[in-house]
């Protein structure tokens, strides 16, 4: 008989042996350390200027990492409250429409009827529409209703944005889910479940969320990747999070770059861009990795 | 045949009853959206500051801007239908010209773009399909996710960076230019020209276009080539070449045609970020200038023609993979 | 006794997993006689589709296929792809447990047997399409030009079983491989398709292996049967002998498990399958078997003649008659 493995222990396996999501989480995690112990990895404040003028657009430099910027503040520090501020807005944002869209696609999957109807038909319309004209119009319209203001901070502020990326990212969670209900309901030991009486929300606690937490985590990974690019897509256009007390992001920084460009300081264009890559193809790759880790059918063939 | 097409042709009409409610409703939603979140009246007095109460009046009456939703919305509808668009609020100028123009740019770097991207994607997709877990396919694969993972802005910006900043100090001369369709000041068609201006711009849509179909395809054809009557076909004796085209691809097309027919419809408002960076004047460009100024007038016809051709393209789709595999009904 | 038509001797076929080596075929000698129907019985994971599909040429690029398969005087083990590939379908053809699954979704029936024929031979288009057209007759299907026309979800799992069949027969070969043709149908339907492929046996004169876990359709058409298990024939013999006197345990174990007229209980066979990629040593049935003795495990029990039958255990002498 062949040794038994546990599905966990399987699954683990599974993931190890997706080679590029192993480097990825060695990278992330560096990145990860470099931005939580900020107070000892940043050379220099925010706002801070590495030497006295003229100091702007110096090349990298013993004293400048990887050079300064156009009012002479050090890029590599900066860099690193940028991506500290991009994985909040990323993490939280996805966070809370992970929440929303188990929520809303269990009960969707469950109940099904209409219910299930209007929020597959909501979230088609939605998809349907280009993602950035989708985006920038939300952001007028809710921050044009004051009265909500309250509760999701000034247009500019990072609270909003990680609103406005909630409001987006529950969507595809909840396709998935109710997806993941849909195939799990007609299940055995679902309908077993139900034959004994028991309820439906126990059902959906003890049954249907453990057996899709595979699915969920992998909508968790890439909607953590979407809201970052989309972070840095809005601050690109101008539309960001403001830099309200000398607070940056990388989605700033990149936008920053577009200036350099055409005067050829390099530095400028290159390492924010490299980060923002670097971010999103390492989270993508963890997230293909537990993709194949807890979805067997997913298994690579050969 | 005949009873065939009567059928596609039913299947249609039924449909396009369903798209058209679908169409104003959206619209709908569409211009409260943008009346909240543009707030129309305003921009008309910020741009225009010295517009009398009767021109803002007069603004107000042919954009139906009634204060009542409903009542301006369909005041709205009626000159739309009619024909009888308002002019910009920026300049006073015709918006079907504008429109028209943005609308043709886009479709051209559009079908570019496309046509390369889904092309070269399909190619690497098959060519890691066939070597499943090789290092072919692992090189196709961990390539596909760089390009997934690359948003276009960044790679507009390195290649300008590579292609026209640092060639022009290296060589002399810029290779590709950068920005808009023509240079500055030229009059007349082009082509060359023209074709020179869309390289960096078709390149930056091409890769993440290239990334996705590669994965698609990759998957497609994997199902399909494990599937039993792949193996029927190769026990035919039928050449191997005869067995992946007749066999293979025939069927692992279907799912990529039928997402191809989609994406597509989204093309048409999904290359904003690309036309903006390479000031490229098309249907991104037009939406993100007039959603600054808030010139409502210039927004709506735009929007309208955004979720028109998302509709018709679903529409499209549908048919399309009813005519590819015949297992699916048209009902 | 004629000369077997396909001849199969010491086949081993091997797996590279990466678990390590797996051998799903471990050396068979299997004959197979112009015009004869011969079966092939075993637990699934027995190697019994595995060998055969060894022969055709049709495993994944992982296997390792050693030893010798003659078909019509032409080697297989080894032939280029060419060789193969003209064989398949000509000489040789199979047909696949699954019909709903082995037909291509999106051509016509009509085109799929065409292009059967049209692969072997200069027949044009048309002349194909009405050749497949009588084929479908031959097998039963009504209406067979109209059927033509249609694709495979129009048709009915024991109708595409049948088409799976015509598409089998289009050139005459000389055998036929049935890998479980029966098994995904219904029951009703099953006893069909076995006349049918008894029919067009008789028509064509094409000798039929067919392969199975059920003994019961043995019983029904095949003159000739070879047990195997755990990747090794163990027992052949004629119908008859099969049924009236087994003389390997795994025989005998497989005959208590069917169900019969008169017995009440069905004796199912304890255990499981061993583990291929560790087989153990000597014979691989022993860990099941209740007569297993110590001499079982030293060496692995080859082919030896007992009565009427030849069988590979070493205590099936002492056995008979209990």
């Amino acid at each position: 008989m062949l040794p038994t493995i546990s599905p966990r222990r399987m699954a683990f396996n599974r993931f190890v042996s997706h080679k590029a999501a192993v480097v990825s989480v060695f990278i992330l995690a560096t990145l990860v350390l470099f931005v939580a112990l900020s107070p000892f990895t940043a050379r220099y404040g925010v706002n801070e200027a590495v030497q006295a003028p003229p100091n702007y657009f110096l090349s990298p430099r013993a004293n400048a990492w990887l050079g300064t910027d156009d009012i002479g503040r050090d890029l590599y520090s900066r860099l690193i409250y940028g991506v500290r501020v991009s994985l909040i807005i990323g993490l939280f944002s996805a966070m809370i429409s992970v929440a929303i869209g188990c929520l809303v696609g269990s009960v969707a999957g469950f109940r099904g009827g209409r219910f299930d109807d209007v929020v597959m038909r909501v979230t088609d319309l939605f998809l349907a529409f280009p993602f950035l004209v989708t985006l920038l119009v939300m952001r007028n319209m809710l921050g044009a209703i004051t009265w909500l203001t309250p509760v999701i901070g000034e247009l500019s502020s990072v609270r909003f944005i990680i609103v406005l990326f909630a409001i987006f990212g529950w969507m595809g969670v909840a396709r998935i889910v109710r997806g993941q209900v849909l195939a799990l309901k007609e299940r055995e030991f679902i309908e077993a479940a139900r034959a004994v009486g028991a309820s439906r929300w126990y059902i959906v606690r003890r049954h249907l969320l453990p057996n899709s937490i595979g699915p969920i985590m992998v909508a968790l990974t890439f909607s953590v990747v979407s809201a970052i690019i989309g972070e840095s897509t809005l601050a690109f256009f101008g539309y960001g999070p403001q830099a309200g007390a000398g607070a940056t992001s990388l989605g700033i920084l990149v936008g920053q770059a577009k200036g350099a460009v055409n005067t050829g300081f390099w530095w400028l264009a290159l390492f924010p861009c490299l980060t923002l890559v670097t971010i999103a193809l390492t989270i993508n790759f963890i997230g293909d990795a537990l993709r194949d880790a807890t979805d067997p059918r997913m298994q690579k063939d050969g | 045949m005949g009873k065939y097409l009567y059928e596609v042709l039913r299947f249609v009409l039924r449909r396009l009853a369903w798209a058209v409610p679908t169409l104003f409703l959206v619209t709908f939603l569409v211009y409260v959206a943008l009346r909240i979140g543009t707030n129309p009246v305003e921009s008309y007095k910020r741009i225009n500051p010295r517009a009398t109460p009767a021109k803002i009046q007069q603004y107000i009456e042919v954009n139906g801007l009634d204060p009542n939703y409903v009542r301006g919305y369909f005041r709205w509808l009626v000159n739309f239908v009619t024909l009888d668009w308002p002019r910009s609020i920026k300049g006073s100028r015709e918006v079907w010209p504008q429109l028209k123009d943005a609308l043709a740019n886009t479709l051209r770097l559009g079908a570019a773009a496309s046509t390369v991207g889904i092309f070269f994607g399909l190619m690497l997709g098959i060519y890691a399909a066939l070597r499943p877990g090789g290092r072919r396919d692992v090189g196709v694969n961990t390539a596909a996710f760089v390009g997934i993972s690359i948003p276009p802005y960044v790679s507009a910006i390195l290649l300008q960076l590579v292609f026209a900043v640092y060639w022009s100090r290296w060589f002399g001369s810029t290779l590709f230019p950068t920005s808009g369709v023509y240079p500055p000041g030229h009059t007349g068609f082009n082509g060359w020209l023209m074709a020179k201006h869309m390289v960096l711009p078709v390149t930056v849509v091409a890769i993440q276009i290239i990334a996705v179909y590669a994965r698609y395809m990759r998957s497609s054809l994997l199902d399909v080539l494990s599937s039993e009557y792949m193996r029927t076909a190769r026990s035919k004796g039928i050449s191997e070449r005869r067995v992946l085209f007749k066999h293979g691809l025939r069927n692992a097309l279907i799912p990529v045609v039928t997402i191809a027919a989609l994406d597509v419809g989204s093309i048409v408002g999904g290359l904003i970020i690309t036309e903006n960076i390479f000031s490229y004047p098309g249907m991104g460009k037009y939406f993100l200038s007039s959603f600054g100024e808030g010139d409502f007038p210039l927004l709506m016809p735009w929007m309208v023609i955004i979720v028109a051709s998302v509709l018709l393209f679903n529409l499209l789709a549908d048919v399309s993979y009813a005519w590819l595999d015949p297992r699916i009904r048209l009902e | 006794m004629t000369t077997p038509v396909l001849q199969i001797r010491d086949l081993k076929v091997t797996f590279s997993t990466p678990l390590g080596p797996l051998v799903a075929v471990r050396g068979i000698d299997l004959d197979v006689h112009p015009g004869e129907m011969t079966a092939v019985v075993g637990e699934s994971g027995s190697g019994k589709s595995v060998s055969f599909l060894a022969a055709m040429g049709l495993l994944p690029r992982t296997a390792t296929v050693e030893g010798s398969v003659m078909l019509d005087g032409h080697q297989l083990v080894g032939a280029s792809p060419k060789l193969l590939r003209s064989i398949r379908g000509r000489l040789l053809s199979m047909i696949f447990q699954d019909p709903l699954s082995a037909l291509n979704p999106v051509h016509r029936i009509g085109a799929q047997i065409s292009e059967m024929l049209r692969a072997h031979s200069s027949m044009s288009e048309r002349a194909a399409r009405i050749r497949a057209v009588e084929l479908l007759e031959i097998v039963g299907i009504p209406q067979p030009g109209d059927r033509a026309l249609q694709y495979p979800h129009e048709f009915s799992g024991g109708m595409r079983q049948r088409v799976v069949i015509a598409m089998a027969i289009a050139n005459s070969p000389k055998v036929l491989i049935a890998d479980e043709p029966t098994t995904a149908l219904d029951v009703t339907v099953q006893a069909q398709i076995l006349e049918v492929i008894q029919r067009v046996q008789a028509q064509f004169g094409t000798a039929v292996v067919l392969i199975t876990h059920d003994l019961g359709v043995v019983a029904r058409v095949c003159e000739r049967v070879n047990v195997m298990y755990a990747g090794r024939v163990v027992e052949r013999a004629d119908i008859g002998t099969i049924f009236d006197e087994p003389t390997h345990p795994y025989t005998r174990g497989l005959l208590a498990s069917l169900p019969q007229a008169g017995v009440e209980r069905l004796v199912p066979i304890a255990g499981f399958p061993p583990n291929m990629l560790n087989p153990p040593t000597g014979c691989a049935f022993r860990t099941r078997c209740e007569h297993a003795a110590e001499a079982c495990g030293q060496r692995l029990p080859e082919l030896e003649p007992l009565g009427n039958s030849m069988t590979a255990c070493i205590r099936a002498k002492e056995l008979v008659g209990r």
